[in-house]
């Protein structure tokens, strides 16, 4: 390992990274010392996990220089940023559920070490490592699917300090810790800075970096907004201003001025639970309102909105549309009773992408179209047509397959299935991800123009200025629990972020 | 719109059209079918080189269409559960055991005049419960679909030879075995069946609703159950459909031999998913036609037929087979692979697992 020196030692510049209709990464710029712990701040879309995947060599950028260590490079794939000495720990643990501690900890680099074909010696160095966390208590034979969560981490941390780690990448990583647990990652930390190591640190919590970290980098939209500040010299407004401000301006359709409490109430929802994810969320939507869940990745909103749509059954609470009580998980139930949901994971969840475009649309109402069972094809194509016509799908074409459209067209296509149904309600998660920047305005008219038509609608989104800009009335998730709920109108961003952050606005 | 997401499109739809224009052809399933009819003519002609006249005469074409017509019936049930994302390895079985049970009750229980349409009734009625069976395991279990009906397979062929106690019930039934053994206009009564219960799978997989939710299953069983499909139901009905297919080829099997036998249809299930593969239909499910299946089940049969011609043995066509799955479910492959474009996660993606490539201790 080298000593500590404050050159840099990654220096990224200009990194873009581009799918297909969107770019999530524009021009990113990082520089890592040595033996410093750098937080990576910025909102869920701000392309932190794609920064992520390109040092980790998951991803290539498409434009940009990468300096590792005084030298330029280019991390090809995940086993050359290994070799570099580059470790990430990702929110979502890699590691193999049947394989014990040790097996773990050695997985793909057991065979090129001559010696460690005895298990007992590898055994004794998983032991060290372990000490060397904290957790002794952790046996080596442990099958690694059996420990907690938090333990898992553990067993990640040992893996990555097994090899030559020269900068360790923490994605969340006290997302799924306590406190104690907490002060003993950050123990280690501080070790590992100690001995030359850099540390990435990805948090949402700010009182966290406040604690650990020496300098922070701030992206926004895929930029690089702030870089190198210290965190000991920038106060956290300023930071939470990075992060919100506006670079590209979003026009959102104005409100009605027409007082929404006159319509009839659509959705009720009381005291809906799902154990271990989310309790005692209760609202109402009338028709013509746009209500916003706002919250991080994670508090829960996602999985309020699918166990509202019945798609998992809840624990508790009653869902009641037009005045009638719907039965518990039961998404059949809810389609008839004219709800709708255009789920998150738009590609896997919401359409049949080798599918006809007309096909993807009459999915949920094909009894329409059919006598005895047979399809009445001519007529389903001539609505469908109708429908991306009214919704200005383009490329037209109703015959094309789904996959060839870009996302936002993608969405309007899982619009245009609830409202051929005749939908009452309908439920957005994360309306415009992967929709093209320029692409969103004109779904945020889609959206207020189906409300104005007397739907009740429910968006979920963790961009808080699209809930802002979009929804009539907030409610603000936050583990789990709604934490507030207030007129869109009334709150602002800075607020918003806190509540998600903090839970509570600041004094 | 903006100019970024046109460009997408755009290049989306460039890349349908780039390329090889055969390989574009052989993407379409009409495009898919003609190389059928190219691999069938092939074996065709092998045959007519090696055996003549008495390969290409009509007789031995009937013969053919005969012998393809049991088997065809049950791989287009097949076709339908593979294409609603599943499987049936019990179709032999069920087979069997129907007609064992009808034409024991034929036999034994009413032995003086039997009606023939006893025989269907019961014959149809234990394939469809056998079926019934398959799809409440797999759909509520949830039983993996290759468990629940490996499991149907043991348990109802051991049932067969219970209730069969390892003899053959030969059947005399006025009017059945005079109907399924005979002609019509020339043509075996077998193959009109056959060639029915084609004409209607294909209605029903590219006309009706039942058709439309069997490929709305197979490819997206999330997104079909978020549109409001009631899947668990549909999943049902595919394997009560598949009991159905087997109810008639147990008939048809048991006029054609006359027996009731619980050795019949012994690794049909093989033979089906091997046709229903070659006819182009993704075992992955979301995909597939009814014509390749049929022409899946003709190139299968031909092939058994050259070989009988050549007077080469059943073990040397059964490696023919084997070598022609693989190569079919290759070509698919490769076919497949080029057209799904990249599903590259956008920016807001959750982190993958990205576990380092390599051996395990």
């Amino acid at each position: 390992m080298t000593g500590p020196d404050s050159t840099a030692l990654l220096q990224m510049t200009g990194i873009v990274k581009e799918f297909p209709g969107v770019r999530a990464l524009d021009g990113v710029d990082l520089d890592v010392r040595a033996g410093e712990v750098h937080c990576l701040l910025g909102q869920n879309g701000a392309g932190k996990s794609t920064l992520i995947k390109v040092l980790s060599g998951f991803h290539q950028p498409d434009a940009g220089t990468i300096v590792w260590n005084g030298e330029t490079t280019s991390f090809s794939t995940p086993a050359r940023a290994i070799e570099h000495g580059v470790a990430t720990i990702y929110q979502e643990l890699d590691l193999v559920p049947h394989l014990d501690v040790t097996e773990n900890i050695f997985l793909g680099h057991e065979v090129s070490r001559a010696g460690f074909s005895q298990r007992g010696q590898a055994r004794k160095r998983v032991r060290e490592l372990l000490a060397r966390l904290g957790h002794s208590e952790i046996s080596p034979t442990r099958i690694v699917g059996e420990l907690p969560p938090a333990k898992q981490q553990v067993v990640s941390m040992a893996r990555a300090l097994s090899r030559d780690t020269r900068m360790l990448v923490l994605d969340e990583p006290s997302a799924v810790l306590d406190q104690e647990e907490v002060k003993n990652l950050f123990r280690v930390i501080r070790d590992l800075t100690a001995e030359g190591v850099a540390v990435v640190y990805i948090s949402h919590r700010l009182e966290e970096i406040r604690e650990i970290g020496d300098r922070i980098t701030v992206l926004k939209d895929g930029r690089t907004v702030g870089t190198g500040l210290a965190v000991a010299d920038t106060p956290t407004p300023d930071l939470i201003k990075l992060m919100t401000g506006r670079s590209i301006e979003y026009v959102f359709p104005p409100r009605p001025d027409t007082a929404r409490t006159g319509g009839d109430v659509v959705l009720d929802v009381q005291d809906l639970a799902l154990a271990g994810v989310f309790s005692g969320v209760s609202l109402t939507v009338r028709a013509g309102e746009i209500i916003g869940l706002a919250g991080l990745v994670g508090a829960g909103r996602s999985e309020i909105v699918e166990t509202l749509y019945g798609a998992r059954k809840a624990t508790a609470g009653t869902v009641t549309v037009d005045g009638r009580r719907i039965r518990r998980g039961s998404v059949v139930s809810m389609v008839r009773a004219g709800v709708g949901l255009a789920p998150e994971e738009r590609k896997s969840q919401g359409l049949f992408l080798d599918e006809a475009v007309f096909r993807n649309i009459t999915m949920s109402s094909m009894g329409r179209f059919a006598r005895l069972g047979f399809l009445n094809r001519r007529e389903e194509r001539r609505r469908a047509a109708e429908l991306t016509r009214s919704l200005d799908v383009r490329p037209d074409g109703v015959t094309r397959a789904a996959r060839t459209l870009s996302g936002g067209n993608q969405q309007k296509v899982v619009l245009a299935r609830w409202l051929l149904r005749d939908c009452r309600v309908l439920l957005l998660d994360e309306p415009t991800r992967g929709v093209d920047v320029g692409a969103r305005s004109e779904i945020y008219q889609l959206i207020r123009s189906l409300a104005d038509r007397g739907l009740a609608v429910v968006v979920v989104s963790s961009e808080i200025e699209e809930v802002l800009g979009l929804a009539d009335r907030v409610l603000v998730v936050r583990e789990g629990v709604v934490v507030h709920q207030a007129p869109a109108t009334e709150l602002d961003e800075a607020t918003v972020l806190d509540l998600v952050m903090e839970g509570k606005v600041p004094a | 719109m903006s100019q970024d997401s046109a460009r997408v499109e755009q290049a989306a739809l460039e890349s349908d059209k780039e390329g090889n224009p055969v390989l574009a052809l052989m993407r379409t399933s009409v495009g898919r079918n003609a190389g059928l009819v190219v691999a069938l003519l092939l074996i065709v002609v092998v045959g007519v080189i090696t055996a003549g006249e008495q390969f290409a005469s009509v007789d031995n074409g009937l013969t053919i269409l005969r012998a393809a017509s049991v088997i065809g019936v049950v791989s287009i049930g097949m076709t339908f559960v593979i294409i609603g994302g599943g499987i049936d390895l019990s179709v032999g079985a069920i087979a069997a055991l129907a007609s064992v049970w009808s034409t024991t009750v034929a036999t034994q229980t009413m032995a003086e005049d039997t009606h023939w349409l006893v025989i269907v009734g019961v014959a149809m009625a234990v394939a469809l419960a056998c079926g019934l069976i398959n799809g409440l395991l797999v759909a509520y279990g949830p039983v993996a679909p290759f468990i629940a009906t490996l499991a149907m397979l043991a348990s109802a062929r051991g049932l067969a030879e219970i209730i069969a106690n390892r003899r053959t019930q030969i059947v005399r039934v006025d009017g059945f075995n005079d109907f399924l053994r005979g002609d019509f206009l020339g043509i075996s009564v077998l193959i009109w069946i056959f060639a029915l219960v084609s004409v209607v799978g294909w209605v029903v997989l590219n006309r009706t609703t039942f058709g439309r939710r069997t490929v709305a299953v197979g490819g997206n069983p999330e997104a079909a159950r978020l549109a409001g499909i009631n899947v668990k139901r549909h999943t049902v009905m595919l394997y009560v459909l598949v009991g159905f297919c087997c109810g008639i080829a147990a008939l048809m099997i048991t006029a054609r031999t006359t027996t009731g036998s619980s050795t019949h249809g012994v690794l049909w299930e093989l033979d089906a998913i091997g046709a229903v593969v070659i006819g182009g239909t993704l075992l992955t499910g979301g995909r597939g036609t009814v014509v390749g299946t049929v022409f899946g089940v003709l190139i299968f049969q031909t092939l058994f037929s050259v070989f009988v011609q050549n007077n080469l043995s059943s073990s040397a066509q059964q490696v023919a087979r084997g070598a022609i799955i693989v190569l079919a479910v290759l070509l698919q492959q490769r076919l497949a692979g080029s057209t799904r474009t990249s599903n590259t996660s956008t920016r807001a993606s959750a982190p993958g697992p990205t576990a380092p490539p390599t051996s395990v201790a």
